[in-house]
């Protein structure tokens, strides 16, 4: 699929999310719009999965350590065909089995319940090591949150990899900068993010933009060449990427919009949408 | 009278994990830095390629065990109960109770009888911790045969589970030919009139040692031993209960939250009878042997018979 393809696919991914913190009149709709693309990359075009068949054996597999952000994940799960997009705004409701944060046994595509920081990694870990001890070619990818590798149990999975040389894995941050008390580096700073990697034996990309397809494409294929370690892409996104009001807003982290506010991320929406039609 | 045979729970678990490796080759065993302790060196010596030292991280253990059980493999992950059960209580709930994933947990030096170390690594609350989880199944075994049978019923199992074993060696009490586990179902040891003793892991020894003084005094115990902690055998306890009418529980845990919380939660609703809890009375423990801390704090025969008496008014 080509990358203009991909923006448009991200495009109905961050609606999608939109749409689902809406309905839920809560979530996380930062977070998920500053690693839409990140999403939409993944289950588009890297991954090999098939939304017919959640549970193919040697899928890819995916773990969304920043659990918080599952609208994002359901978005893009929804987008490529696991379940209907229309039950996306269900996100929440009771009897709804979009829960909200991912969980394993309710939503098609979702391969690790996860929410509780610091977590995902470390399952993430267990299945590639999994893959490897059993032979199998299958990859495996994690998406944290730069306010989440505060947590200690992300070093103790990282050292684990990295002494493993697990290159099945990889490790995405998403460096939005923000954590739900403010910028990360005022509230306890977590970086240089990179060279902590590289000090767990971490093959590190820096991904300077993570909302840029170019730059997304081709640090998935250097972590895909990457041999005898680990990778971690730190990827310097906006967060409340593509909504006009949520971008670089902290406020953004764990909040839904009222009606009108849903009204103008929409229209933000349909303008890049329509633009991108136009290339 | 013969020496009786003494072997750690621990003991029986580490040969148990090695016995079954070639029955089971999707089991893996995980440790965190304790595998000499632990006993699951014996099974790394057999199967070295199936055998993960995480390192000392408790918590990224119980992750990567979910992980591996979601490749289809059977995880067992080891360490004493204070890590497995306190220190990675979050983990062990979320990363696996919640996905209700197949993985194993081997907690052992559980209980006062780690000894010398002291109540820093005396874990006295792993039962109550983890009978709050749903869906977690917990075994304790009363001694290396038990301990066995409840690796192999745990094996066959799909879901988690949880297994306690001990440090210090124990007598072997359950070596007959008859002797059958079954996950859920208690094993009513003596039958008795006057008062039911339910005991689990290594207090049910001393269940069995206080009840031959009690049939001395004569007074009759019923004595039931509990391996499975949940779920519960519920109907074996009330039945025992209606029976004899007074009810004592014995156990090598805090008397809160683990085997004698979930006893009176079931007689309060099936049989409300007088209950006394034996075990650690909500106090940390001390450096000390195995036998002297049993002794001091009333937990082996001698002291088991004592409370016992004093229960029925008798002292």
């Amino acid at each position: 699929m080509d990358n203009l393809e991909l923006m448009k696919h991200a495009n109905d991914v961050r609606k999608g999310i939109v749409a689902a913190v809406h309905g839920a009149k809560a979530g996380h709709p930062g977070g998920s719009l500053s690693a839409a693309d990140i999403f939409t990359f993944l289950y588009f075009e890297e991954m090999n999965i098939d939304p017919k068949n959640p549970k193919m054996e040697n899928r890819d597999r995916f773990v969304l350590s920043k659990g918080h952000t599952a609208p994002g994940l359901y978005s893009a799960l929804a987008n490529r065909g696991y379940f209907p997009v229309e039950d996306l705004p269900t996100l929440r409701h009771l009897g709804s089995y979009l829960q909200g944060h991912p969980c394993l046994q309710h939503v098609p595509g979702v391969d690790m319940s996860s929410g509780s920081l610091g977590q995902g990694i470390s399952a993430a870990v267990g299945m590639a090591l999994g893959a490897r001890m059993s032979g199998k070619e299958f990859r495996v990818y994690t998406l944290l949150g730069d306010g989440e590798i505060e947590e200690g149990q992300v070093w103790e999975a990282a050292m684990f990899a990295g002494h493993r040389k697990l290159d099945n894995l990889v490790v995405i941050v998403d460096n939005n900068g923000l954590q739900i008390d403010g910028p990360i580096d005022q509230v306890c700073s977590p970086n240089p993010i990179d060279k902590k990697f590289e000090a767990f034996n971490f093959h590190v990309i820096n991904l300077k933009d993570g909302n840029d397809m170019d730059q997304i494409r081709a640090a998935f294929a250097e972590a895909r060449a990457t041999k005898g370690m680990p990778t971690a892409i730190i990827a310097h996104t906006l967060k409340g990427k593509g909504v006009s009001f949520m971008e670089g807003s902290v406020d953004w982290h764990g909040k839904a919009p009222n009606d009108a506010e849903f009204e103008i991320a929409m229209a933000d929406l349909e303008r890049i949408g329509e633009a991108l039609c136009q290339k | 009278m013969s020496e009786v045979k003494k072997v750690a729970t621990r003991e029986a678990y580490g040969n148990a994990l090695a016995e079954f490796g070639e029955s089971y080759p999707d089991m893996v065993v995980l440790d965190a830095d304790l595998a000499a302790a632990t006993k699951t060196g014996v099974f790394r010596k057999k199967f070295p390629e199936r055998h993960i030292d995480c390192g000392i991280a408790e918590a990224n253990m119980m992750g990567i065990a979910a992980g591996l059980s979601l490749t289809g493999k059977i995880p067992v992950a080891s360490t004493f109960a204070m890590f497995a059960a306190g220190r990675a209580f979050e983990q062990v709930r979320n990363s696996i109770g919640y996905p209700h994933l197949n993985v194993k947990i081997g907690a052992t030096h559980a209980g006062i009888t780690v000894g010398e170390d002291g109540a820093s690594h005396q874990c006295n609350e792993d039962i109550a911790l983890m009978r709050t989880i749903p869906g977690m199944t917990i075994l304790n075994p009363s001694d290396a045969v038990e301990a066995r049978a409840c690796v192999k019923a745990a094996l066959d199992y799909v879901g988690p589970v949880y297994m306690r074993f001990g440090r210090a060696a124990v007598p072997v009490i359950n070596d007959r030919p008859d002797y059958h586990f079954e996950i859920g179902k208690g094993q009513l040891l003596k039958e008795g009139t006057d008062v039911t003793v339910v005991a689990t892991g290594i207090l049910v020894n001393s269940a069995l040692e206080a009840a031959a003084k009690l049939e001395a005094d004569g007074v009759s115990a019923e004595v039931i031993n509990i391996c499975t902690i949940k779920p519960l055998d519920k109907e074996l306890i009330i039945r025992s209960a209606k029976k004899t009418g007074r009810v004592v529980t014995a156990e090598e845990h805090s008397i809160i939250g683990g085997l004698g919380g979930a006893v009176c939660e079931a007689l309060c609703e099936g049989a409300p009878v007088p209950v006394c809890r034996i075990g650690i009375r909500d106090v940390f423990g001390e450096s000390g042997s195995a036998a002297a801390l049993l002794e001091k704090y009333e937990l082996d025969g001698e002291g088991v018979y004592r409370q016992i008496r004093s229960f029925l008014g008798k002292a």
